[in-house]
């Protein structure tokens, strides 16, 4: 079988397996075992993906394998990766594997959450090896449906306000989404020709202008509201607020960014004309994200929203990267999807284990939990100084090839918006260093605190591979970045041959 | 015999027993009557099938087997309804259809 | 490969150590943590020295000019087509110079701090930090290219922010930790934005290249101009407000006083004697292509410096906190070596305040050091920062104390000590450069030995305070670092600096100005003959001198109220007037808009949810008409 293939199925059986399962400890079992060897499958895809590369396989997608699913359309279930979508692939490895552990006492209705948890997992994997835009969407459909009911059943707070907030306004985002694949759809191939969904016959071919002008704005928004877009990113706050900590950690670290993925996969690779017109509008709007995500989360009391404005910021930076079109920030923004993804869940898991022993999630309630929690505290200040951009830690490299990318552009529009960008770096530290030091330093403010455990077995796993992960990347970039910049070739070629009227 | 009978005496017998079943089905307010005047309906629109067949096909029988299915159709579907009422009467104590709007919630 | 390729462990000994002894922290019981931190900055120093013989003595043709060698390098990370961030090791005088002052006090205070923070919770993590601040700070001199230094500067940050907030548990150390943290990020803003033009106009970090008077640096300097000034200046001048917030300088320098809440041999450390200088050292590294591509950016260094080094000369005349003075003091001087730097030409003796500057960089590490620690003794033998809950105290700590005088004649600028001869040099330099400057920078080091001698008479002269309990000399393990650094001190003036380091690295002579140098041994007399009159015994003078100037002394004891200043733009500005209505508007007109539509959805299908009204034989009723309606439609209209 197609190793591709295997990242689906493994998650399927694993939800088989569940079924079977009669309680918790049965059911996290399943699950951790599941996870673990699609993380294992993850680790040899790199593994593979990279000696392939070695051996001089210049092909743009590697993997790759092709089935016709439902020919009146012409739909394939196809499948391959490039290096961005390896990349990917292994955070979600990492993220999902992290997330099954940080879940690891979810004692209410245990079975049929992880079943909903590793469902919303294979969408995820599913999109990401997809290379048929519609299997692509039916994979994103997938991982968003069981968002509702894992928001739904197990949140907290106001849950179904946030999960019926989220979900619509994600689903919004797939029916903008929907037009923009059908459109590309209909214009796939020049006049007289088999229609097609897969993206590398549709980028073979220029879809007419006019219809970019059109679908542009369709697809990216589509995306973008996953992605966070400013001014539609406020399921994003009260979502993660309500989620319960796996989910969080998956939708944040993960789903999000399926978001900034099919910006710049189908957005901006089949659509660079209407791409390159429109940007402007876009870059406007990004670098808002970035610097109005940052001030949000200045103000805000409770450690979840603080995190879901902060992810706002960081995502607008990878849609704003995606924007700039070029090599540089094109590798920055994957880079940056990856460096979030891993750090926004590791903040999360975080999160969680730090409300599952206080039972508040305001900072202004707790303070000085360094002393007695130390493991989590020293692991909190890592998550901050990472997400602040740290150098060493992954968020660093991040940010820094995207400003270099972004200043690239000689003009001044762009480097204005960059200088804008990056002054969120001082805004970030801004709040993470006030939640550091409310929440973890001064004396202990309630002598309930004094009697908090420190971190399990299990929790202490879910955030050293997480931790892992930020550094990993943090010290050592050079493959990470090479293998993205090599899998980028493609798609700045089709950037080069844009000749745009009158610009 | 039968060839004696205009057609349009079938007709308007079928009519008026379609229009009674209208009646019936849209002002009583017992179940029970209810589904006799659909099983009124039913029947007018038997009558049609059969007459048109005779009339239009003497010698075919699609319209025989027509009525046939409507009128199995209609036996199964009064035997679920009446189901219905009865768990209908043994929840509400009534089968006063003015009582039976909770659907809408 | 080359003979310089064993450098690469000087830093990486620190980082190891960094690496196990914060891992194992639980695990390593009493002083084990200290001792091997301390044994590993002992290879490292022992290396570092002899880098210094090697290449200053061994590996050096007499006569020629210092070339730098890049030790090792490697590859880190791909930004652009041209642009490529290596890491790696570069080994020329200054880096070699800034090899010695780094390695040597930091030996000192891990020493010292076997003393000083013995018993302390969380010992080994204290050790664990130090490393991790030894490694950054030898990494950033040691930096081969702009962006590896960009990446050890926040290091250091880090590394100090991790060490200003080391007692945790007290508010005011995270908060001053933070502050710390937050004022050199903006202003590592300007840095990074520097960095930004300054690649993309020369195509590269490297800094062999940079500064080549030849390279693409230089020769960029009349390229585009914005705003009057040409691209390279800006760069320039931004790199320098990223200098500028390490270093103290006005107006970046509020951080500084309060980092004092770390411990004290952090303080000798980082904020005296190291990281601090850390600017300085980057216009240093820069300063050919400061000198030549951009005299702007070069002449708002030089006032920057002076200004700074006047104005933190006033607060510190005022200040009562022990550490505080030391730390205005720190900023004063930096603001010499930033005024040096500053009217420096390049080349030869053109070059003599690049040389002046670097020999001040390097006496006043040993003598603030010296200072701090010393500080640190009295403070471990009184338990107060306070000066005025202390005196008396040469009798209980001769060792101190004659350490701690040593200091302040060296930064008195009193011959033979060491200070003097670094000083005269810069006095020099400002004086054929710019009078004002000079004048400024002469009235500094009049007040200068005023505050130390003020500083010295109220702790160790005066009568006895009520000590909770005798005070007692410092032990061993803290009393030898202060007789080596007193040691530093007195004889580091010695070092003929002008032959090696230099702007172009070519050495040239340099002797005495004896025309400059009696009136500024004058002045420091003078200052320290004043605070002689005011401090020696306790009189009503000081008071009086305060009635007097009350104004004045009330402006420089509350730091002219830059403080408040930032507080205010922090706290009102940015926190309620932007992050608040941020967080408003997400709130009410984002969110407001979204439930709008939900809302919107809501009442319409309110509104039409009467028409389901359950009613069995409503719906027919409705279904029939329709029928009937339709039939007649289509009978009679169509």
């Amino acid at each position: 079988m197609n190793i591709l293939t295997l990242f689906v199925v493994i998650p399927v059986l694993t939800v088989a397996g569940i079924l079977f399962t009669k309680d918790l400890k049965q059911s996290r079992m399943v699950s951790a075992i599941g996870m673990t060897v699609q993380l294992i499958l993850s680790a040899i895809l790199v593994y593979l993906y990279v000696t392939e590369r070695q051996a001089g396989n210049m092909a743009p997608m590697l993997f790759t394998f092709d089935a016709l699913w439902f020919p009146a359309l012409n739909i394939h279930y196809a499948v391959g990766v490039d290096g961005i979508s390896v990349a990917m692939i292994a955070l979600t490895g990492v993220v999902v594997f992290a997330g099954i552990f940080a879940s690891w006492r979810m004692e209410f209705l245990s079975r049929e959450f992880f079943i909903s948890l590793i469902l919303l997992a294979t969408g995820v994997f599913g999109f990401f090896i997809s290379l048929d835009l519609f299997t692509m969407f039916l994979f994103y459909e997938i991982a968003v449906i069981p968002m509702y009911l894992l928001i739904g059943i197990w949140g907290s707070g106001p849950k179904e306000y946030s999960a019926m907030k989220l979900t619509l306004m994600l689903m919004g985002g797939s029916a903008l989404l929907m037009v923009g694949i059908l459109g590309i759809y209909f214009f796939s191939v020049p006049e007289g020709g088999q229609l097609t969904f897969n993206v590398l016959e549709i980028a073979k071919h220029q879809i007419p202008i006019e219809m970019q002008r059109f679908l542009f704005p369709f697809t990216f928004v589509g995306f973008g509201i996953l992605g966070a877009l400013f001014p539609f990113h406020t399921w994003s706050p009260d979502g993660h607020a309500s989620a319960p900590t796996a989910v969080s950690m998956l939708h944040a670290g993960v789903l999000m960014k399926l978001g900034g993925y099919g910006a710049f996969r189908v957005a901006i690779y089949l659509m660079p004309e209407a791409a390159q017109e429109q940007a402007w509008i876009f870059i406007i709007l990004t670098s808002i994200s970035v610097v109005y995500g940052a001030f949000g989360a200045i103000f805000q009391k409770d450690l979840k929203y603080i995190n879901a404005y902060s992810s706002v910021s960081h995502c607008g930076l990878v849609l704003f990267a995606v924007l700039m079109m070029n090599q540089t920030a094109f590798t920055g923004a994957v880079i940056q999807m990856i460096s979030h993804g891993l750090m926004t869940a590791l903040f999360f898991a975080l999160i969680g284990m730090i409300y599952g022993r206080t039972h508040t999630r305001m900072i202004n309630e707790m303070g000085g939990l360094m002393k007695v929690i130390p493991f989590l505290g020293v692991v909190y200040v890592i998550a901050g100084l990472a997400s602040l951009g740290l150098p060493g830690f992954s968020g660093f490299v991040a940010e820094m090839t995207i400003f270099f990318g972004a200043y690239e552009h000689v003009d001044l529009f762009h480097r204005v918006a960059t200088i804008v960008a990056v002054s969120s770096i001082v805004i970030t530290a801004v709040y993470i260093l006030r939640v550091v030091g409310t929440l973890l330093m001064g004396p202990i403010t309630d002598k309930h605190f004094l009697h908090l455990e420190d971190a399990n077995w299990y929790e202490r796993l879910s955030t050293i591979t997480l931790v892992i992960g930020i550094t990993f990347i943090g010290v050592a970039p050079l493959w990470l970045s090479d293998m993205i910049n090599f899998s980028l070739a493609p798609l700045i070629e089709k950037l080069a041959t844009v000749q745009l009227p009158g610009m | 015999m039968i060839d004696n009978i205009p057609l349009n005496s079938f007709l308007v017998i079928s009519t008026l027993m379609f229009f009674i079943g209208i009646y019936g089905f849209l002002t009583r307010r017992n179940l029970i009557t209810m589904l006799m005047s659909i099983e009124l309906i039913l029947n007018s629109v038997n009558i049609n099938f059969v007459v048109f067949n005779k009339f239009l096909y003497p010698n075919l029988l699609h319209g025989h087997f027509f009525s046939l299915i409507v009128i199995a159709v209609a036996a199964s579907e009064a035997a679920v309804a009446i189901a219905i009422i009865i768990n209908i009467y043994r929840n509400f104590k009534s089968i006063d259809v003015e009582n039976l709007d909770q659907m809408k919630l | 490969m080359n003979s310089y390729a064993y450098t690469l462990l000087i830093p990486l000994i620190p980082f190891f150590v960094f690496l196990f002894v914060g891992m194992a922290e639980d695990k390593l019981k009493g002083k084990l943590g200290g001792l091997i931190g301390t044994v590993g900055l002992g290879i490292a120093t022992f290396l570092s020295y002899y880098t210094a013989f090697k290449y200053f003595i061994t590996d050096h043709v007499h006569g020629t000019a210092y070339t730098s060698v890049k030790a090792f390098e490697i590859t880190w990370l791909h930004l652009t087509e041209k642009l490529t961030i290596n890491l790696g090791i570069l080994i020329d005088p200054i880096s070699v110079m800034m090899l010695i002052v780094v390695s040597t006090v930091s030996f000192m205070v891990h020493i010292y701090s076997l003393g000083y923070m013995e018993g302390e919770r969380g010992f080994a993590r204290f050790y664990s930090f130090l490393s991790l601040f030894s490694f950054s700070m030898l990494g950033l001199v040691l930096a081969t290219n702009l962006f590896q230094m960009y990446i050890f500067w926040e290091l250091v940050g880090v590394s100090s922010f991790l060490l200003i907030g080391y007692y945790y548990e007290k508010p005011s150390a995270f908060s001053a930790a933070k502050k710390a943290f937050i004022v050199t990020r903006f202003a590592d803003l300007g840095f990074l934005i520097g960095i930004l033009i300054l690649s993309f106009t020369t195509g590269t970090f490297d800094f062999q290249t940079l500064v080549d008077p030849n390279g693409p640096a230089i020769s960029s300097a009349g390229g585009a101009a914005f705003m009057g000034l040409s691209l390279l200046t800006w760069a320039l001048i931004l790199i320098f407000v990223g200098g500028a917030g390490k270093s103290a300088m006005f107006p970046l320098h509020i951080w500084l006083p309060d980092a004092m809440e770390g411990p004290t041999p952090v303080s000798a450390l980082i904020h005296a004697a190291t990281m601090v200088v850390a600017g300085v050292y980057l216009v240093a590294r820069l300063f050919p292509v400061y000198a030549l591509g951009g005299p702007v950016a070069l002449e708002v260094v030089a006032w920057v410096g002076a200004f700074t080094s006047l104005f933190a000369a006033v607060i510190a005349l005022t200040q009562t906190d022990i550490k505080r003075v030391l730390a205005f003091s720190t900023m004063s001087q930096i603001g010499y070596m930033m005024l040096s730097l500053g009217v420096s030409g390049y080349g030869g003796e053109e070059g003599l305040g690049f040389m002046a500057s670097n020999f001040h960089l390097f006496t006043h590490a040993m003598f603030k050091a010296l200072l701090f620690l010393g500080a640190g003794a009295v403070i471990h033998a009184v338990h107060s920062n306070d000066m005025s809950e202390m005196g008396g105290l040469r009798k209980y700590l001769p060792i101190t104390h004659m350490t701690f005088l040593i200091a302040c004649l060296t930064i008195a600028g009193i011959p033979p000590f060491s200070g003097f001869f670094s000083k005269d040099e810069i006095l020099v330099a400002a004086f054929h450069s710019n009078k004002i400057l000079f004048g400024i920078e002469y009235l500094v080091a009049g007040l200068t030995a005023f505050y130390m001698f003020r500083l010295y008479y109220s702790i160790f002269w005066g009568h006895d305070r009520h000590y909770h309990h005798t005070p007692h000399e410092a032990p061993l393990v803290m009393t030898i670092p202060l007789m080596i650094l007193a040691f530093g001190s007195i004889f580091s003036g010695l070092l003929p600096f002008h032959h090696l380091v230099t702007s172009d690295g070519l050495g040239f002579d340099s002797h005495i100005d004896w025309m400059i140098a009696a009136p500024s041994i004058l002045i420091g007399v003078v200052g320290i003959a004043v605070a002689t009159l005011m401090y020696k015994t306790e009189n009503s003078r000081p008071a009086a001198v305060a009635k007097t100037f009350s104004h004045l002394y009330r402006w420089s004891y509350r730091k002219f109220y830059i403080d408040e200043v930032y507080l205010f733009v922090t706290k009102k500005i940015i926190f309620n007037y932007i992050s608040r209505p941020v967080a408003w508007f997400d709130r009410h007109i984002v969110d407001g808009t979204m439930n709008g539509i939900a809302n919107l959805v809501v009442f319409c299908s309110f509104n039409i949810k009467g028409l389901q009204s359950g009613r069995v034989q409503q719906y027919g009723f409705v279904f029939v008409s329709g029928v009937v309606a339709l039939v007649l439609i289509f009978v009679y209209l169509l």
